[in-house]
Formats: structure tokens, C-alpha cells, sequence
């Protein structure tokens, strides 16, 4: 580790830090429907929709309505994108002539995208038409990403408001949230990035002779557009195979550390519109405090353990950290921060290979994970899963000293809480379970790459990252085959739906009831004493639920690491 | 539920056409205005013909050019498609090795790779980044150290003085951005561009 490694990542922070508030701000004025400076271009777009929509911007849904229009938008587009993979070899924009893909991977890539996964069992480049990335795969990263954010808005204003059945209108949520938001930072920012060589093109894949005389074909395409709100909206499916590693879906060094904060930004905004939808902005500084805290824990195991090294290379003289998977313009810091930022997030773009990353390494974006990505998390869906832990923390405060838990006004019962257990115990069930039943499956472990522990770690990794929507991979093990395309999809169905339905469920809950004032005997959850049981709460609920697997996995391997043992594949 | 039928079916359509198409569209045109040379992939021409990108790695075997990082890229076996062969630095299939930590077959590519550039270069310490895969295995850099490595190998076949190859590494060091952003790096490519003028001079 080293000291200007350290000021990266602390310069970092700080403008995360920095950009809360005033996003913060901005978020909250779209959603309560206030005029923003976009709204003399965006509303006369907005009427028209609502028009034809046949909806009243002002009529507000309660929360199963509200559940029910996000599914059926969602099965609307999971139809589109999936014919559009079937059917690319007949569409047009494929200058490559992909054919088309087959059923059960275009099953699993659209399950993989509605739900904000973008899990890549497919290789981008060398899989899909130019119409298949933007109109399927472009589109799908606008809608699971404002799905999130609205739903977590949803959530929120179940919070804030009180004695009422409606927690807002989808239809409207879902306009704003693409228009005002998403739409407008992407286009900046997807500018900016083919300022620093990102392609934007619908050309042709360009062939050079290389100055050896050998032929070079370079996969190029509408890249900079997709990749402005994969990072943004957390959602990390590549253009390319080897995503954000890739020169061209990462050029520089600057490029690296913009996206970096595109993944944090919107997330860590939405505890501020949290604070100032409730009332009071410190509860929003607590939960970010929460988030912080972890997100530090995890940088300071990952950048220590890969800047440490393989015993093995050290043994041999080599120094300077792991590099094996990693690039030379990012180094080290820059791709050990990457990791801990996409799995603490939701986002799952990758600019280092993790299945080479140190066994420490490697572990921490799995416990980012496993922990229900609720360090900042995925826009949205990171805030109302922080809620859920919240609420488990408020109750467990109130079984200490005996009194009905309350949060920001609000009081905690069973309901509640069964709701909030629920949703936070299927994501074990998801990835502990499919792996357990993959790694008896002779043709499951024989998708595996590495030998040894690190084979286990591979499989357990593909069901985290999929139950809890990430999308990053210990990319070795050949996803593309029918059982983890089937078995994966529903991974990563039960871990977005099971949070988000019991979610709902709260916000109808909590937004029917009354507002109780805080009396002396309220719980402060604004101050140190919260902070702390929240962590504990997350850390105690992830470390039981996961530390088996792990010791099976990245724990045993670092022990060989450090023992000089090693695995061969025969 | 039947009432919002209506609504799904409109929204789904506009905002797939409005994210899917009108802004990835828009998008092109803007970037092939403002910025062309990045939007196409910034390509290097030498003579009229396209060499490379700025921005990807290639192949370099001869002694008389810098070598670039192993790269573990890949391409489907043309007599089993089911199979895939080695193909360096294939820009239409980026990839990495995926070998991890305790997997002999890395240990054993690296003692290799090691072995090799001792016996190249035995007074100077082996650098990392030339015996390890990259993420993308397109990687266009090499550090510094790596291609100070290299000059003794580069100038004694391209039977320039050591010097004058070490001060062109020196006019291709790129520090950090802002001098603190990533790492020193050198561009592989278009170090050897400068070599290949060099040399015809």
C-alpha cells in the first residue's frame, strides 16, 4: 500500500461526500413533481406520455398497484428483449452477422437485465448485434436502474407520510426518474467519456495490420451510451467480454475514477432525499455513515491483501502487488477500489479480473455482496435493503429496553418485521442453496477454471452475485450452460422480487400510519450508539448466514496461498 | 390491474424508443461531430493504412520491438467451434486469464515467463506487469521498469546505442493523471511507432 494509493481513495470519499447533498436535493424536487431547470424541455415530453398513457399525473396508487404496474412494465420489456436476441440475424444494425442466440442464454441475459444484474453469460462483443445493445441492452439499463430508484422512493415516502393509502404513481415515478435524471447526467457524462477514447459508432468492427504485419479485428460499436448508464444506473453489463477492463470501456486512468463515482453517485444521494423526505437530513447522514463505514473495512482488506501479493510471485522476486487480470493505466489501487466500489454497489462492471485476485482479495466484493449490497448498493434497491436491516436494528434495540420500536416517526411491529425478515433470509436460501446443489453436479463443477477452493469460490460467487443482482463474476466459470443459465435466472429473479414485494409491503404498511412524536423514551437514530447496532446488525446477520461458505472458499485458499500450496487441474 | 394495461403497454414502448433508440442514436452523431477520432476508436494510420488504436495492445515477438504484457485472449478453434485456441491480443473477444492464485497452471506460466527474461535481462529485476495477463488482454501499457527492461534486447537488434532507445522510453513515460491518478505507464505501440522512425531516419 501506498500513500498516494491511500490519497486516491480518500479523494475519492470525499467527493461521493461531496455530491450527496446537492443530488440529494435534486432528486427530492423531481420526485415531489417541483419544476426543475430541465422542466420548460421535459414537461410537454411528459404530458404527452401521460396523455396517450391514459393516466392522471396527479391520481396516486396504492402500494400493490404501485407493485403490480412495475411488474407488468417489467414483463413488457423482458418480451422485447428477449425477441430481440432471438431474432437479431434478422434485424438490422448487425454488422458483425451475429446469429441469433440460443433460448435458454437469451433467457437468462433477459432475466439478467430486467433485474438490474446484467450478469454477462454472453461475451458482448462477440455475441450481440449493434440493435441488440442499444435497444435491448441500452434501454434495459435505463428502466431496472429508475425501477430501483423509484422503488425505493416508494419506500420512503411510505416513511414520510402518514394516515394515507398511496405511496405514488409508477407511471409518473418511472418518467421522471428516465427523463430528468438519468437521461440528462448520461448524456454529459457519455460525452465525456468518448472525449477520453471511448467508441461511439455504428461502423463496422475495424481491421488494422499491426506492425508485425498480423491482422488485428477491433470490436468497436455505440459503446460510450451504454456504458454512461451501466455505470450510473449500477447496473455493470458490459459492451465488451471483459467490460470495464477493456481500453475501449475504460480508456484512462480519469475515465476509471469518473466511473467509479457514476456507480456511487446516485446511491449515497438517495440517503440524503431519505433525510429530507422524513424530515430531518441526519437520519440520511447516519445511514451513509453505516454505508461508509463498511465500504472503508472493505478497501482497506482488498487494497492490502492485493498489494501484498501471491506468495507464489513473491517467492519468485517479483514484487509490485497482484497484477495477474489487472491493467497498467489503473494499477493496483485503482482496481482493487473498483472492485469494493461495483460490489459494494450494485453494479458489477468489472476493470480487473476478480477470479485472480488474491483469495482476501477476491472475498471482499463476495461479502460485499452476501451482505445484500447494501453499502450504498444498487440505485435504489442498496437504500431500501439498508431499510430493511434498519428496521431489524430499531427492533432489536426495542427488545433490549422492552418498548415498541419507532423509526423516523414510525412505530415497528410484527408486520414489519416479518416483512423485513423475509426479504433479508431468501438471499441465503438463494446462494448457499444453488451452490450446495451445483457443486454436487458433476457437470456443474466441470464449468469450474481453477482447481482446488478457488473452483468452489467460483460457483459461490456466480449464485451471490446473482441473487443479490451484482453481476460481476469470478469470471472463469463458464456460465453458458443450460443449468446455470436456468438455475442463475432464478437467482437473480427471487433475489430482486423477494426484496422488492415485502418492500412494497412495508411501504403500504408504514405509509397507513400515524406519525408519533418523539417522546424522551424514543431510540436517537441520528447519532453513534445507531450507527453502531446497524453495522452490528448487518454484521452479525451476513456473518452467520455466510462465514461457513467462506471458510470453504477464500479462507482455505489463503491459508494454501500463504502455505505454498498449490492446485492442479488433473 | 386491467387499468394499468393501457399505461404498460405505452410506456414500455416509448421508453424503450426514447433510451434504446433516440439517445443512442443522438448520441453517435453528437460524438461523431465533436470528437471523431475518439468515437471510432482511435485509430493510428501509417501510409494511408490503419496499424492499430491508440488505445489497444498488439502482438510484438521480434527482439527489435518493445513486447507488450502476455495477453490470454482467445478465439474459437476453426476445426471444433466448441473449442477455443490462444490468440493474443484478439480485439473482437477481450478476456482475461481467469487462473487464480493457487492454480499451478498460472504458477507455472509465471516461472516460465520469469525464467525467460532473466536469461534476457539478468541485471535487472523482472517486472511484474511482462509475466502477468491483463484484465482485458488488450492492454496498450507496459510500465516504465518494463521497458527500461527491455532496451538492451531492443538495441542490440535494431543496432541503435542504448541511449538513444532509452531517451525515447523516456520521451513515452506518461505519469499519473493529475499526478495522481492510476499509474506511469508507457504505450507499447506507440513507443515502437517512434522506434520504427528512428530507425528509418
Amino acid at each position: 500500500m501506498t500513500l498516494i494509493g491511500w490519497i486516491q481513495i480518500l479523494l475519492y470519499c470525499a467527493i461521493i461526500v461531496a455530491l450527496v447533498k446537492p443530488l440529494g436535493s435534486y432528486l427530492t424536487r423531481v420526485f415531489n413533481g417541483e419544476r426543475t431547470f430541465l422542466s420548460v424541455a421535459l414537461q410537454p415530453v411528459e404530458a404527452v406520455l401521460y396523455r396517450v398513457g391514459g393516466i392522471d399525473e396527479k391520481r396516486e396508487q396504492d402500494w400493490l398497484s404501485y407493485t403490480v404496474a412495475m411488474l407488468l412494465f417489467h414483463i413488457g420489456g423482458f418480451l422485447i428483449l428477449y425477441a430481440l436476441m432471438r431474432f437479431q440475424d434478422l434485424l438490422p444494425f448487425n454488422p458483425a452477422a451475429q446469429s441469433a442466440v440460443s433460448p435458454d442464454l437469451s433467457f437468462n441475459t433477459a432475466v439478467s437485465f430486467i433485474t438490474n444484474t446484467n450478469w454477462q453469460n454472453y461475451g458482448g462483443e462477440s455475441t450481440m448485434s449493434y440493435l441488440v445493445q442499444m435497444l435491448g441492452l441500452t434501454h434495459q439499463n435505463f428502466l431496472s436502474a429508475a425501477t430501483g430508484i423509484v422503488l425505493a422512493i416508494a419506500l420512503i415516502r411510505g416513511f414520510a407520510r402518514a394516515s394515507t393509502n398511496t405511496v405514488g404513481n409508477f407511471w409518473v415515478d418511472i418518467t421522471r426518474c428516465t427523463l430528468y435524471i438519468l437521461l440528462p447526467i448520461c448524456v454529459v457524462y457519455g460525452l465525456f467519456l468518448v472525449s477520453q477514447g471511448m467508441p461511439q459508432t455504428l461502423g463496422p468492427y475495424v481491421d488494422a495490420t499491426t506492425l508485425e504485419g498480423a491482422k488485428q479485428t477491433m470490436a468497436v460499436g455505440p459503446v460510450a451510451s451504454q456504458v454512461a448508464i451501466k455505470m450510473l444506473g449500477t447496473n455493470g453489463g458490459g459492451f465488451f467480454n471483459a467490460n470495464a477492463s477493456h481500453p475501449f470501456g475504460n480508456p484512462t486512468a480519469l475515465s476509471n475514477f469518473v466511473q467509479m463515482i457514476s456507480i456511487f453517485a446516485i446511491g449515497a444521494a438517495l440517503t440524503n432525499v431519505f433525510g429530507r423526505m422524513v424530515g430531518n437530513e441526519r437520519q440520511g447522514w447516519a445511514i451513509l455513515a453505516v454505508m461508509g463505514i463498511l465500504f472503508i473495512a472493505g478497501v482497506a482488506v482488498c487494497y492490502w491483501a492485493e498489494a501484498r501479493g501471491n506468495d507464489a510471485f513473491t517467492a519468485m522476486g517479483l514484487t509490485g502487488g497482484n497484477m495477474e487480470g489487472k491493467e497498467v493505466r489503473f494499477g493496483i489501487v485503482a482496481s482493487a477500489l473498483f472492485a469494493v466500489v461495483t460490489t459494494a454497489a450494485s453494479c458489477g462492471a468489472v476493470n480487473a479480473m476478480h477470479d485472480s485476485f488474491t483469495a482476501l482479495g477476491g472475498m471482499i466484493p463476495l461479502i460485499n455482496m452476501q451482505l445484500g449490497e447494501i453499502i450504498v448498493g444498487g440505485v435504489g434497491a442498496g437504500m431500501y435493503g439498508m431499510l430493511l436491516f434498519v428496521i431489524i436494528a430499531v427492533f432489536v434495540a426495542g427488545l433490549m429496553v422492552g418498548r415498541t420500536p419507532e423509526y423516523v416517526g414510525k412505530k415497528i411491529e410484527a408486520k414489519e418485521v416479518k416483512m423485513a425478515m423475509l426479504a433479508i433470509l431468501i438471499l441465503p436460501l438463494m446462494y448457499l442453496g444453488w451452490t450446495a446443489g451445483a457443486v454436487v453436479i458433476p457437470s456443474a463443477v466441470a464449468s469450474t477454471a481453477n482447481p482446488g477452493p478457488h473452483g468452489f469460490t467460483e460457483v459461490l460467487y456466480a449464485y451471490t452475485s446473482q441473487t443479490a443482482n451484482n453481476g460481476s463474476a469470478f469470471a472463469g466459470l463458464t456460465g453458458n450452460t443450460l443449468w446455470y443459465n436456468i438455475t442463475g435466472a432464478i437467482a437473480m429473479l427471487v433475489g430482486r422480487f423477494w426484496m422488492i414485494i415485502p418492500a412494497m409491503a412495508i411501504a403500504g404498511s408504514l405509509a397507513a400510519k400515524k406519525i408519533v412524536p418523539a417522546s424522551a423514551g424514543t431510540f436517537p437514530t441520528t447519532g453513534g450508539l445507531f450507527v453502531g447496532l446497524v453495522v452490528g446488525v448487518i454484521l452479525i446477520i451476513g456473518g452467520l448466514t455466510f462465514f461457513p461458505a467462506l471458510a470453504l472458499g477464500p479462507i482455505v485458499e489463503h491459508l494454501a496461498m500463504t502455505g505454498g500450496i498449490l492446485y492442479s487441474s488433473n | 390491474m386491467l387499468r394499468e394495461i393501457r399505461p404498460a403497454i405505452v410506456f414500455v414502448v416509448a421508453l424503450t424508443l426514447i433510451t434504446g433508440l433516440i439517445y443512442p442514436l443522438a448520441m453517435t452523431g453528437i460524438a461523431q461531430v465533436l470528437f471523431p477520432h475518439r468515437a471510432n476508436g482511435s485509430l493510428i494510420l501509417r501510409d494511408g493504412k490503419v496499424v492499430g488504436s491508440e488505445l489497444i495492445g498488439q502482438v510484438f515477438s521480434a527482439d527489435g520491438y518493445f513486447h507488450g504484457r502476455p495477453s490470454a485472449t482467445n478465439t474459437p478453434d476453426p476445426k471444433d467451434p466448441a473449442k477455443t485456441i490462444d490468440a493474443p491480443y484478439n480485439a473482437a473477444n477481450s478476456g482475461g486469464s481467469n487462473l487464480g492464485p493457487t492454480n499451478k497452471a498460472l504458477i507455472d506460466r509465471v516461472k516460465g515467463d520469469v525464467d525467460k527474461l532473466k536469461a534476457e535481462n539478468p541485471s535487472k529485476q523482472t517486472p511484474i506487469d511482462l509475466v502477468t495477463t491483463s484484465g482485458g488482454g488488450l492492454d496498450p501499457h507496459i510500465t516504465p521498469e518494463a521497458a527500461y527492461f527491455q532496451v538492451p534486447r531492443v538495441a542490440k537488434a535494431r543496432k541503435l546505442p542504448e541511449d538513444r532507445v532509452r531517451q525515447l522510453v523516456d520521451e513515452h513515460v506518461e505519469g499519473r493523471t493529475f499526478g495522481l491518478l492510476g499509474e506511469p505507464r508507457v504505450n507499447v505501440l506507440a513507443l515502437n511507432l517512434a522506434l520504427d522512425r528512428a530507425t528509418a531516419r
